[in-house]
């Protein structure tokens, strides 16, 4: 046996530890930097549009008169996405981990995966093309059989082409971001936990409630999360499908906007003042994103004693 | 509360693998039954049939009968889960749900089979559990504690709590104390001594010295190679297994001589 020094701080190992701690050093520094790159870019960019005098603004009325709405658009089309495809999302991701015959699971796995391949314009296009056409006598019938809700109220636009329907195709596009994650989340819930609940007389579904879906709560949240990103971020699918328009509280008339096909459509023609207040959009889209995934954080830390981690 | 248990010419496959081949055995009630032999000579999964627990990998299947006072838990029309709520299980890792406090853990198979339970009544029953399983004393001032942040023995002690909670008829444990130190697994042994007073247990064991313990029967099963079934070599009172045995292959695991 030969003897190594104590002391040695030489040799491959001690090397390859440095060069590794040291990329991944520069991984993380690099991601902050861009981030503080791009949040930089963004303010600096609209400073001139939070500082004009209200009139210089489209509208006329100042930045927060002209934002407003546009948030409010983008945050009911997203709502309108998550509300429809959460639900469905976790469903298929439980049918496919728990419930599926395994060769029909990994074939369905691999149909969800291949929806988000799918790039946002060509969404954009069936939504506009078919579903809005398609969607429209249901908007009719909503308009009167429930038009007492304000947001079903009546008029129903008659070409489909409806924050609801920006909504459904969004629904469809997150979709598969949140199947393959929850999927992925259930099918590494503990084979001990789900036989614990087995071994004490749960059905499948009781199992399924008492070992997987606690389990993978802080990981729907996340998948979620992801899902409301691309949803608030969207812009293709949304400037492609909505007639956009003036804040309206109906889903099913046309009118509202979003931000990010705000921007997508004025953005080609605009100059001076214009460019910095679409920018101020953007910044403001940011930090509805960075909020949003901040809240979040907060509510899986909320649970993290009973997560199973210690 | 405690019932027998009669198996009969039972094999056992996953998928076309024989894995435990033609095992007959009388379980008696209110009594501990140690099932010993070398790895991968089927014990565990000979256990995991007495429950139907084996149904969960794929494949798996039986064919023979399984009797629990008569009733035959292979026949037609049987529902495991319902088979499950009559015959507890007490796993090798101790394996209590993570989200859980230990007083949720404890209800959690109540609740499954009795919905709507008072919180007098849920109170009632979560002290009786946990001095069943002699855990009462160590975990009463932090029920509403999640139960995995117990040391390894109290988890184990706390699924037991779980298991005794629905009042089976029947208690099986694989290896429950593999993973727990010494003092903790006499914990366990001590429990399972009490416990036979009111229920019939049957425990998987590799430790020998463990099922001359707590067993007052011993099962030795073995497999003769690689690929082959696992047999059940002999069954009767553990001091005559361990002391003057029948076949020469249990002689020889009992004292050490392979295995």
């Amino acid at each position: 046996m030969t003897a190594t020094p104590l002391t040695s701080t030489q040799g491959a190992g001690r090397a390859g530890d440095k060069v590794f701690s040291g990329a991944a050093l520069a991984a993380g520094c690099l991601i902050l930097a861009v981030l503080f790159g791009v949040a930089l870019f963004l303010v600096i960019q609209a400073i001139p549009a939070l500082t004009a005098p209200a009139g210089k603004i489209q509208g006329g009325q100042g930045f927060f008169a002209y934002i407003w709405p546009i948030v409010l658009g983008t945050l009911i089309a997203a709502v309108i996405a998550l509300v429809i495809a959460t639900p469905i999302a976790i469903g298929v991701a439980l049918f496919i981990s728990h419930f599926a015959p395994r060769g029909l699971a990994s074939g369905l796995g691999y149909v969800v995966d291949l929806l988000a391949a799918i790039p946002s314009v060509v969404y954009g296009a069936w939504g506009a093309a078919f579903l809005a056409k398609e969607i429209a006598p249901a908007y009719g019938w909503l308009a009167s059989n429930m038009g007492w809700l304000p947001i079903f109220a009546g008029p129903a636009s008659t070409t489909g082409k409806t924050i609801l329907t920006a909504g459904i195709v969004l629904a469809v596009m997150v979709l598969p971001i949140i199947t393959s994650l929850s999927r992925e989340i259930f099918l590494q819930t503990p084979k001990l936990h789900e036989e614990a609940a087995l071994a004490l007389g749960a059905t499948r579904w009781e199992m399924i409630k008492m070992a997987v879906l606690p389990f993978a709560r802080p990981g729907i949240i996340s998948a979620v999360m992801l899902g409301l990103g691309r949803a608030l971020g969207e812009t293709m699918a949304v400037a492609l499908v909505l007639s956009s328009g003036a804040l309206t509280a109906s889903l099913i008339q046309s009118g509202n906007q979003t931000i990010a096909a705000e921007i997508a459509l004025n953005f080609p023609e605009a100059s001076g003042l214009k460019v910095s207040t679409l920018i101020a959009a953007g910044l403001v889209l940011f930090i509805i994103t960075l909020a949003v995934n901040m809240i979040a954080r907060w509510v899986i830390t909320q649970h993290k004693e009973f997560s199973g981690a210690n | 509360m405690s019932k027998r248990i009669d198996v009969k010419d039972l094999n056992v496959y996953y998928g076309d693998f024989l894995a435990v081949e033609d095992v007959s055995i009388n379980i008696e009630a209110k009594s501990v039954t140690a099932f010993i032999g070398p790895s991968g000579c089927g014990k565990s999964t000979f256990l995991r049939t007495l429950n139907r627990m084996h149904e969960v990998i794929p494949g798996a299947r039986v064919e023979g009968e399984v009797l629990l006072d008569g009733d035959n838990l292979y026949g037609p029309g049987v529902d495991p889960v319902a088979v499950r709520s009559h015959i507890g299980m007490v796993f090798q890792r101790p394996n209590p749900f993570p989200t859980m406090s230990s007083r949720d853990n404890v209800l959690a198979g109540v609740r499954l089979n009795n919905k709507k339970i008072s919180k007098g009544e849920a109170d009632v029953l979560v002290e009786r559990s946990l001095k069943g399983a002699n855990l009462w004393n160590e975990v009463k001032d932090r029920l509403e504690k999640p139960g995995s942040g117990l040391s390894g023995g109290q988890q184990q002690r706390l699924c037991i709590a779980r298991a005794i909670a629905v009042e089976p008829q029947v208690i099986l444990m694989d290896e429950p104390c593999s993973a727990l130190d010494p003092i903790s697994t006499l914990a366990i042994e001590d429990l399972i001594n009490e416990l036979k007073d009111q229920y019939t247990v049957v425990i998987v064991t590799h430790n020998m010295q463990q099922a001359a313990r707590v067993s007052d029967k011993t099962a030795f099963f073995n497999i003769a190679g690689t690929g082959k079934p696992g047999k059940l070599i002999e069954h009767g009172d553990t001091h005559t297994i361990f002391s003057n045995p029948v076949q020469k292959a249990t002689e020889d695991y009992v004292s050490g001589r392979f295995g």
